[in-house]
Parts: structure tokens; C-alpha cells; sequence
């Protein structure tokens, strides 16, 4: 009898117990997840939560209910991972053993990490949607605001969801010319990257929303310190090389790590508690029999939903392979695929790969969501997600139409008849 | 792409400089590429970086950000900022030869 320990029964953890559990005879393998806590969050709901299209109450659900018959929940902490002992401590003194670990803990929030957010209570006025108690109380503070600077900041990356900062300046945009406010309210995003969109496709295509929605662009800022408000009334954000910019209210996408556990289990993580995954198989980098999934990973994918969704395929095939002593195939392809709300009932389509950036064209082929463009479909497609979400994805069903690997037809700038050929505009040679 | 000469030896580089080939790169390039960013001198800490960079775009397929460069490197955000003013990540970036550091889309 196999053990197969999951742990995090997030999206990543719920979708692969279900579909291994469908693989596995129940006489064959045991299934248990664990996670510290029964509520399971719809994530990319957060963003609608402070412009009162969604209620936290509404996005959550209890975890155990998403996983099927057969499989243990175990709601507890996890103290550490002992490799050596392919064991798991969790902080309640059980010691579990594995023949298969699965890491889908995914990411953490670590205000902490900056200056000006070390404190158990935020400066007034620096808000984040990047959590439900977060996301409610922008609400209020938005509700409230009768004018002046908005800044929306991401401190550094890695964060989940790289598009949603640029989707929330999209819905204040939408939000505050509702109110007849508009005029009143200056939106700027400042970002550590060079620019809101790096990638050639998405820049030409895009650019232009922001600036037509009038959404000022602060690049290249690493935010050092978060200074509330002060004699002037306004907060600021401060870089490391000493530029600043004032708010009247910042929505703060805090520093993201890996689970706290990690680092308290060596050989298991980096510096941030990502770990090291084989991009392609999805093994753990130092033991084979350890599997990671979704944003608990340090590959170089987006930390998004979908993306777990794609390695499940790959993953469970893989711990397949494994348990009957096959070598794994190392066949993700870093598949990603995004909504990007824009405000006004529309919304953009992105898909993308390791190998290909986001393109124009149809998905999954050429009678599909239009691809890199607003449209009315893609923000009924967006809102139609959360069904589907919990209702074909959790369950580990795969999206008819769609596979894991990345749709090559229908897409503007590869060859007609699919095979991959295009590689990232700016060069990306793999090393090794 | 654009060809440019280092110590010698044409590389390809993107329209804004950065390495597209890192395996064109070499050490001896590293002090010509410093100093058309308006570093003077290469210091043992500078190496440091430069030997990080190189290493974590090899391990993960991209360089650093900031934030991994003061936690990892072993130079601190207040050194990096020192040693590459114009902004550490992009700047020891194109030093290292390798790739500027990518967002998602």
C-alpha cells in the first residue's frame, strides 16, 4: 500500500489528490492531504471583493468538500519535511510517512519583509486584495474616497497572479468614472519591472489601455520602505535608490515567500521557501519521489491557477511513472493561460508557454476567445470561470477543448500547420 | 539583433543591450560591458554578483530580482545599490551576460 501525502489542498493539492485518486485502486494507494485550515479560497475573486462585485463568503468553500471519496483530510500545521525519513511533522506531533510527497502549499504573503509593513497593523491608508480581511477593507476605504492619488504597488516579484495589480488600476478606472468621480482620481502603478507588459506581443497590443484608461506607469521602483501618512497628510513609497512616490492610497501587493515550513526542512527550499523544481517533470530537484505543484515551485511560470492546472496532467502521469519504477517525462511546457479583467464588462485572453509569448489570434484554436483583445466574451468567460473552477478543475477534469499542453492553432505569428517554432522575441537561450 | 565587440569577440545582444546568448559570454568582457554602464572599476564584490547572477540564471532560466539578490548573493540591497547604481538586477544583468531578468507577460 502506496502513501501519497499532499500537502495544501488548494487549488494544486485538491486537483491532483482527485485525479490520482482516480487512477490509483484504493487498495493500491492512500491519498491524504493536509492543509492548516478548511477554506478553500477562489483566489482570482479577490480582485472583485473591493469593488463589491463578490463577497469573500461567496468564493469560499470548505476544502474537504472539494476533495473526492477516498481521499484523508488532515487539517493541521506542518512543523517540517524529513527527506531522510521521507516523514512529515505536523505541529499537532504526528508523524506522517511518505512513498510519494506532492508540495502544494503554494505562496505566502510576508509583509514583514518591508519596511513600513512590519507592523501588526498597517500605515493607515496601505491596503492590499491580496487577502479576504485585506480585500473587504479596501472596500470601505474605496467607498470612502472622494479623491486624489492612488498608487497600486507591487514590491517585488514573484507574486501570484502578475496580471491582477494591472486588472485592479483597470476596475478603479471603471469604478471611480461610475461615480462620476474620475477627474478627481489619479491611478498610478508602480512596478519593479521595466514596464506594465515586458513582453513584445503583449506591449504592442496593450500599452495602449493604459494609457487610454489614463493610468500613469512607475517602472524599475524596488520599494524599500512604506511611509504613512505624514505632516502633508500624504504616505509615500520609497525605493531603495531614494525616489518616492506620494499617496493619498496605496493597494500594496505585498513580498510573497514560500510556506514557513520550508525553510524549517532542509534540502527542501530556497531562500524564499520555493522549491526547486525540475520545470518539465515537476520533481523536486533533491528527491525524485517529491513532487511540486503550482505556486509553492520556483519555476519560471506565473504563480497562477491555470498553470496548476496544466501540471496536473503532466504531475500525476509522472507519479505514475514513478511508483512503477518508469522513467518520468519531462513534458510540462510551462502552459499558461490568463483573463485579464479590463473594466466596463470586458476583459482580455493571454496564452502562453515557456516557449512562446502571449499572441494574438483565437484560443484554444480558431474559434475560440479572442486572444490579446477586449471583448464582452472574455469577461463572461472570466465570470463563467468561477464555476468551472470548482466544478470541473478542482474536481481534476480536463477543460473540453483544451489540454495541457499550449494550443498552437489559431494563434497569429506561429505556423499554420501548429509546430512550435517561434521562440521569445528578446532571445532566451536555456543554459544546460 | 545587434552585434556588438567585447574584448575582441562579437555577441549578439537585444536592442537594449543584454546578452541574447550567455554562453557567448566571457570574464574578460565583463570590465568593457562595466564601463559602458558607467562602473569604473570590478571589485571582488562586484564579482560576487557577477558569479551569482551567472549561476542563478543557469538554476532557474532567468536572473534574479532585487529582493533574491539581498537575500542570497550575499551582498546586502544597500551594497548592490552601491556597486550598480543604475539599478542592480537589470545593470549586473548585463554585466553577467546574461538575459535582462523577464516578467511573465
Amino acid at each position: 500500500m502506496k502513501q501519497i501525502l499532499i500537502l495544501g489542498g488548494g487549488t494544486g493539492g485538491t486537483l491532483v489528490a482527485n485525479r490520482l485518486r482516480r487512477e490509483l485502486a484504493r487498495h493500491d494507494a492512500e491519498i491524504t492531504v493536509v492543509d492548516q485550515d478548511d477554506q478553500h479560497v477562489y483566489q482570482p475573486g479577490l480582485l472583485f471583493v473591493p469593488f463589491g462585485r463578490a463577497d469573500p463568503d461567496e468564493i469560499t468553500r470548505p476544502r474537504h468538500r472539494q476533495l473526492h471519496a477516498g481521499i484523508a483530510f488532515r487539517r493541521a500545521a506542518i512543523e517540517r519535511v524529513d527527506l531522510g525519513s521521507r516523514t512529515v511533522l505536523l505541529a499537532d506531533g504526528t508523524v506522517l510517512h511518505y512513498d510519494v510527497l506532492v508540495i502544494a502549499t503554494g505562496a505566502r504573503l510576508v509583509p514583514e519583509e518591508t519596511e513600513g509593513l512590519d507592523a501588526s497593523a498597517w500605515p493607515e491608508r496601505v491596503h492590499t486584495f491580496y487577502t479576504p480581511a485585506g480585500a473587504v477593507a479596501l472596500k470601505d476605504a474605496l467607498a470612502a474616497f472622494e479623491g486624489g492619488r492612488i498608487v497600486v504597488n507591487i514590491i517585488d516579484m514573484p507574486i501570484k497572479c502578475p496580471v491582477a495589480p494591472i486588472e485592479f488600476s483597470f476596475l478603479a478606472d471603471w469604478y471611480f468614472t461610475r461615480r462620476g468621480l474620475r477627474e478627481r482620481v489619479d491611478i498610478t502603478l508602480v512596478t519593479p519591472l521595466d514596464g506594465a507588459f515586458t513582453k513584445a506581443v503583449c506591449n504592442r497590443e496593450l500599452s495602449g489601455l493604459l494609457a487610454d484608461k489614463r493610468i500613469n506607469v512607475v517602472t524599475e521602483f524596488n520599494t524599500g520602505e512604506v511611509v504613512g501618512a505624514g505632516a502633508d497628510g500624504a504616505g509615500r513609497l520609497v525605493s531603495f535608490d531614494g525616489r518616492e512616490v506620494a499617496f493619498d492610497l496605496a493597494v500594496v501587493i505585498p513580498l510573497h515567500a514560500g510556506q514557513a515550513y520550508v525553510n524549517r526542512s532542509p534540502g527542501l527550499g530556497d531562500d524564499l521557501g520555493f522549491v526547486p523544481t525540475d520545470e518539465r517533470t515537476l520533481q523536486s530537484k533533491t528527491r525524485p519521489e517529491v513532487f511540486v505543484i503550482g505556486d509553492a515551485a520556483d519555476i519560471r511560470t506565473s504563480k497562477a491557477g491555470s498553470v496548476a492546472h496544466f501540471e496536473g496532467e503532466i504531475l500525476v502521469r509522472n507519479i505514475l511513472h514513478f511508483l512503477a519504477g518508469e522513467p518520468t517525462e519531462p513534458a510540462f511546457d510551462g502552459h499558461t493561460n490568463c483573463f485579464i479583467e479590463s473594466g466596463f464588462g470586458k476583459a482580455l485572453l493571454i496564452d502562453f508557454n515557456y516557449e512562446v509569448e502571449p499572441l494574438t489570434g483565437h484560443f484554444p484554436s480558431r474559434f475560440g476567445l479572442p486572444l490579446l483583445k477586449e471583448s464582452r466574451l472574455n469577461h463572461a468567460g472570466k465570470l463563467a470561470f468561477q464555476w468551472i473552477y470548482w466544478h470541473a478543475l478542482l474536481p481534476g477534469r480536463d477543460l473540453p477543448g483544451v489540454g495541457s499542453a499550449m494550443p498552437e492553432r489559431g494563434k497569429a505569428g506561429l505556423p499554420a500547420n501548429g509546430t512550435a517554432a517561434t521562440t521569445i522575441a528578446a532571445g532566451h537561450s536555456r543554459a544546460g | 539583433m545587434p552585434n556588438v565587440i567585447y574584448a575582441g569577440q562579437a555577441v549578439s545582444v537585444s536592442d537594449d543591450g543584454f546578452f541574447t546568448d550567455p554562453s557567448q559570454w566571457t570574464e574578460e568582457m565583463a570590465p568593457e560591458i562595466a564601463r559602458a554602464e558607467g562602473i569604473g572599476q570590478l571589485t571582488e564584490l562586484h564579482w560576487q554578483v557577477i558569479k551569482f547572477m551567472r549561476h542563478e540564471y543557469q538554476e532557474k532560466g532567468t536572473g534574479p530580482t532585487v529582493r533574491v539578490l539581498g537575500k542570497t548573493s550575499g551582498v546586502s540591497i544597500k551594497e548592490l545599490y552601491q556597486l550598480f547604481p543604475k539599478g542592480p538586477a537589470k545593470t549586473a544583468a548585463k554585466v553577467a551576460g546574461i538575459p535582462k531578468p523577464r516578467g511573465c507577460i
